[in-house]
């Protein structure tokens, strides 16, 4: 397991992907998209670049699958929180 | 009564932790559950009031995000240095593990540095020339407080990191606590990708 969770190149692959899908964030904010095209593609990219440090980084790929739970709680909490304040967005 | 573990054959025994390897793991892990928790509540306390507020300035107009970009870019760089540190830790190579461990606290410190003087630059110039004021706009309010809130995460994490530093080099920390370590310095690191994209990209 831990000769699965340290290889150096493979960390720096992950470095690559980070930087790139930086820079393409950042050059979607200049192209001046439509609103909600912006909106779904960054947010997309945000959550990608999020996993990819949460399961190499932090190793959650190399752990048990019920710690994932642990981890996307908040997440799931989350959602909750929106929906419940739902009302309170549209409802004016 | 092991016998009875062995007749489910690939279920793990209800005993197994989490994290079997250490349990300062799981709690760090339930730490940042919890302030995931917090940072989301942040987050969509913004996406609220952003919601509902009449006017709000297009962030990118305001906030400089070349320079943030650059930040993101810093805190990532930050994190690969902290596995390398965790790789040379777990090799035992206590001279790479020191370098790299350096490298991500001064990336902290750089992070830390640029916050400072974006703080400044928003409150003395580019606020006041944007009709903005530091307190009584909620576009300037939100965003000091959920970047106050992780650039404290930043200053909390330099301090860890120099602790496990100081500690390894004394030989009373191993690669199980660098781990801990990392994964605190990693999770502020997602905090930021998202902050990045909610309070200055969209």
């Amino acid at each position: 397991m831990a000769s699965a969770t340290h290889s150096t190149t493979a960390y720096l692959r992950i470095f690559y992907i980070l930087l790139v899908l930086t820079i393409v964030e950042v050059s979607i904010v200049y192209l001046h998209l439509p609103r909600i095209l912006l909106v779904v593609s960054l947010v997309l990219l945000a959550v990608w670049k999020a996993a990819l440090v949460a399961m190499h980084f932090m190793h959650l790929k190399f752990e048990k699958k019920t710690l994932a739970l642990v981890a996307l709680s908040p997440f799931i909490l989350c959602v909750f929180l929106i929906l419940m304040l739902m009302p309170d967005i549209f409802a004016r | 009564m092991s016998d009875v573990a062995v007749m489910h054959a690939g279920a793990e025994p209800a005993e197994t932790p989490l994290t079997p390897e250490s349990w300062g793991k799981l709690g760090m892990w339930l730490f940042l559950a919890g302030d995931a928790m917090s940072f989301g509540c942040l987050i969509v306390g913004y996406g609220i009031l952003r919601r509902a507020s009449k006017t709000w300035p297009v962030p990118s107009d305001v906030l400089g995000i070349n320079l943030t970009a650059l930040m993101t870019l810093l805190l990532i760089v930050s994190s690969v240095t902290m596995v390398l540190a965790l790789a040379a830790v777990q090799d035992g190579d206590r001279a790479k593990f020191r370098k790299f461990m350096s490298f991500t606290i001064l990336g902290g410190l750089i992070f830390l540095g640029l916050q400072a003087y974006e703080w400044t630059h928003l409150i003395g110039h580019t606020l006041p020339e944007h009709n903005l004021s530091f307190s009584k706009d909620l576009f300037a309010t939100t965003f000091f407080v959920l970047t106050g809130f992780h650039g404290m995460h930043v200053t909390g994490g330099v301090i860890y990191n120099s602790c496990v530093l100081a500690a390894v080099s004394r030989g009373r920390y191993g690669a199980k606590h660098v781990e801990i370590a990392g994964l605190y310095w990693h999770f502020v690191d997602l905090v930021w990708i998202l902050i990045f994209t909610f309070v200055y990209l969209l």
